[in-house]
């Protein structure tokens, strides 16, 4: 305990040299959010800054171990520092795929020359990665994969197309599930690493009905790649894109709880609510959205006291409870309702699209609203997260 | 906040567990309904738990309790919401006994709470006038008279009231009907000349009755706590109460998940068990859902409590909705899942759903919780 104190003043104390001062501000906008990579851009010279001085201590990927460039904390102690961040306000000094999703994959499945290649990388945001899963013709049922590895003797030969590949135009390495064996579904998928740079690669962004386009359609034709890029067993992928997903669905069921990513300056519903409908004696003027202000507050609630109790009894040791299994699904069904509420309480002021007569804040909720749509499609869509409770926690037979 | 059990509450859970399966089984309901008995409970059976501390479990050991705490009792409430088991814990110790230990003073609590403790008397608290919750609105007056008072008006749904041995009756001694300060708390014998009690039978076969008050002295000592002053505690003791209940209504609707699960596992058609088609396996899924939040929702309540949280009332309208619409629609899935069967005297579901309704409506329901969440955050 005496240890962990000291941790904690040594970490506020650096924090409090380290952190530059426009780091503790808020985000305004999307574009502010650092990802790295080769063609990382800054508009603000102090985001680098911070990145390198989070980096340089691991603390952008804080448990990871030191010799991979990780912190090597605790986690206790990883409480510690994400405690001491949020005292000060601190923005994310790095947003990473490769830290949520890959890097605790090759931590698992990796051999050695495989972590010492990539993960220093990844912590210290020299290089972004993107994940290269769907297909067209295998979404839900991601096991139908077709993209085709080739042993070519000394490389392997890719060809094939994914689909809703996260900013595969901006990123510099991607890590793949190919089909290495045609003749089985499960058991003859691999999990493949390579450079976007590579011959072959090509990647055409999409555009969404929220205007953006973080999403790719990526090409392969012929792409060369070294046969020590294969993470684990040939035809054993399957087992490291299961884990993989789990840190994805972790991430993405944060979602619900109304803090990330919701671009919002507006506060509470609740103050939304009075600000766009009125009130009446301190009540907001509609009993009908006051009430469903209410409901949705009290399950926003009730999830994150459920997310708090699953991360104690696994501190406790209980394992993963059952609990956990419902996060992806009751998230973001969450978060399509809270934005559903947004634009009730708003009227037309959360129905713009662009230009005059809106500000940037209304624009950011028409366009997230647009955004969460795909919470419950992304990573496994709430109908497979159900399938998956009622054979696995309920053992409903088929 | 403590959403995880210590060791010594997984016993204590283990032991309720045990107690209410062999003891108190929803047969044991069956059989009170069935025989029109005249308690309405099991005395033996009420004894047994006082016996085993779980009268006393709120109540300090100088008064022969267990201070097991209100996690302690809402485990043992939880296990008592499986079996439907009609016992006076919701009355006497969630109620009457919460409100001696807030308000009582030193000769009350001595005399209440071992009396409680020990599994001898029986206590209700006569509260509502009308069909809906609405601690606020109080019409029955307690005029003083002399160092005396005088109690007029009318209570309805007290529960246990028509078993009590000693009554807690809230009455105005000032100000208007919809005030919230001017309401105090007064112990009434039952048997005192001008009270009638007239027993109700509810759909879920427990205990509850209307009470009259016709010009009802009461001496001064019967005063519980001060005078005018019994609103806060009252908001309290009933804030204890929505979270107790909550707690039953969570082994309530764990119970009825548990069994329309095995149903669906057993039940065929079409050549198949009905579990396996994915219209019903994905309700339950979402059910499941429902019922894990509910349960983070009754274990931080009760912590709040435990810990004298000063977000207690906000959370046990939390609780309190919750697990009233979760009770209700858990209910009404299970019923439709059971089928035929489900309609059925013979198959407890129906039981279960009668049940949750009563508990929904006791202490408010989730539309007067949303309600009150709201005010209490300000919108």
């Amino acid at each position: 305990m005496e240890a962990l104190e000291k941790f904690r003043q040594e970490t506020r104390a650096w924090l409090e040299e380290n952190c530059p001062p426009s780091m503790r501000t808020p985000m305004t906008s999307e574009d502010e959010t650092v990802w790295g990579g080769r063609n990382a851009k800054y508009k603000n010279p102090e985001a680098k800054l911070w990145l390198d001085r989070m980096a340089s201590r691991g603390w952008t990927a804080p448990t990871w171990p030191k010799e991979y460039g990780g912190g090597g904390l605790t986690k206790e102690e990883n409480l510690v520092l994400q405690q001491e961040l949020r005292r000060i306000k601190a923005r994310p000094a790095l947003s990473s795929f490769g830290i949520w999703m890959l890097g605790p994959a090759l931590l698992e499945f990796a051999n050695e020359e495989q972590k010492k290649e990539h993960l220093p990388k990844i912590v210290r945001g020299e290089i972004r990665w993107c994940q290269g899963y769907s297909e067209p013709g295998a979404g839900s049922d991601l096991a139908g994969l077709q993209t085709k590895c080739e042993d070519k003797g000394d490389h392997y030969l890719v060809n094939g197309q994914k689909i809703w590949t996260s900013y595969a135009d901006k990123a510099d390495w991607i890590f793949c599930l190919v089909r290495t064996d045609p003749t089985k579904k499960h058991d003859g998928i691999s999990f493949l690493l390579f450079d976007m740079m590579s011959p072959g690669v090509e990647a055409r962004p999409i555009t969404m009905i929220s205007g953006a386009s973080p999403f790719c359609e990526t090409f392969f034709t012929d792409v060369k790649v070294p046969k020590k890029n294969l993470v684990g067993e040939l035809n054993k992928g399957w087992t490291i894109a299961k884990r993989l997903l789990q840190h994805e669905r972790e991430m993405i069921s944060g979602m619900g709880l109304g803090g990330v990513g919701s671009g919002t300056g507006l506060g509470g519903l609740d103050q939304v609510a009075k600000e766009y409908f009125g009130e009446v004696d301190g009540k907001i003027a509609s009993a009908q959205l006051r009430d469903h202000i209410t409901r949705q507050k009290m399950d926003s609630k009730a999830f994150a006291l459920t997310m708090q109790r699953s991360a104690e009894e696994a501190k406790a040791g209980q394992g993963p409870g059952a609990a956990s299994s419902i996060f992806k699904y009751y998230g973001t069904e969450l978060n399509k309702r809270r934005y559903e509420l947004l634009l009730e309480l708003m009227g037309t002021q959360a129905l713009g699209w662009e230009g005059d007569g809106f500000t940037d804040d209304e624009i950011g909720i028409t366009r997230s609203w647009l955004r969460s749509k795909g919470n419950s499609i992304e990573g496994g869509t709430s109908e497979v997260q159900l399938n998956v409770v009622s054979k696995r926690v309920l053992g409903l037979p088929d | 906040m403590a959403l995880v059990l210590t060791e010594e509450q997984q016993l204590l859970r283990d032991t309720a567990t045990q107690f209410f399966q062999e003891r108190l089984p929803v047969a044991n309901l069956r059989k009170l309904r069935d025989t029109r008995d005249a308690t309405g409970f099991d005395r033996a059976a009420w004894k047994e738990m006082a016996d085993l501390g779980f009268a006393g479990i709120m109540i300090s050991e100088k008064y022969g309790g267990t201070e097991f705490g209100p996690v302690g009792l809402g485990l043992v409430l939880e296990q008592a919401g499986r079996t439907l088991a009609a016992t006076p814990l919701v009355s006497t110790v969630l109620l009457c006994g919460s409100a001696v230990q807030l308000a009582g003073n030193a000769t009350q609590r001595q005399e209440i709470l071992s009396a409680i403790a020990a599994g001898e008397r029986i206590m209700a608290l006569a509260l509502e006038e009308g069909p809906h919750h609405n601690p606020s609105r109080i019409a029955t007056r307690a005029e003083a008279d002399g160092t005396s008072f005088r109690i007029t008006g009318k209570k309805t749904f007290v529960l246990d009231g028509h078993v009590a041995e000693q009554l807690i009756v809230v009455a105005r001694t000032s100000g208007d009907m919809n005030d919230r300060s001017g309401i105090t708390l007064f112990l009434v014998d039952p048997k005192a000349d001008g009270v009638k009690v007239t027993r109700t039978h509810m759909v879920d076969s427990r205990n509850a009755a209307n009470i009259e008050f016709n010009n009802v002295s009461v001496p001064s000592s019967a005063v519980l706590g001060s005078i005018d002053g019994g609103n806060d505690v009252l908001e309290q003791v009933l804030d204890i109460a929505r979270i107790g209940l909550s707690a039953e209504m969570l082994g309530l609707v764990q119970q009825t998940f548990d069994t329309t699960l095995a149903y669906l596992k057993e039940r065929k058609q079409f050549g198949k068990v009905i579990g396996s088609f994915q219209a019903l396996q994905h309700r339950m899924a979402v059910l499941f859902a429902e019922i894990e939040l509910c349960r983070s929702v009754v274990l931080d309540a009760l912590s709040a409590i435990e810990a004298r949280r000063n977000d207690v009332p906000l959370l046990a309208s939390l609780a309190k909705a919750r697990l009233s619409d979760t009770a209700t629609l858990m209910t009404n899935e299970g019923l439709q899942m059971h089928g035929g069967m489900g309609m059925t005297d013979q198959f407890d579901i129906g039981l279960f759903m009668k049940r949750a309704r009563v508990a929904a409506a006791s202490f408010g329901d989730g539309n007067f919780h949303r309600d009150r969440f709201a005010n209490l955050e300000g919108y």
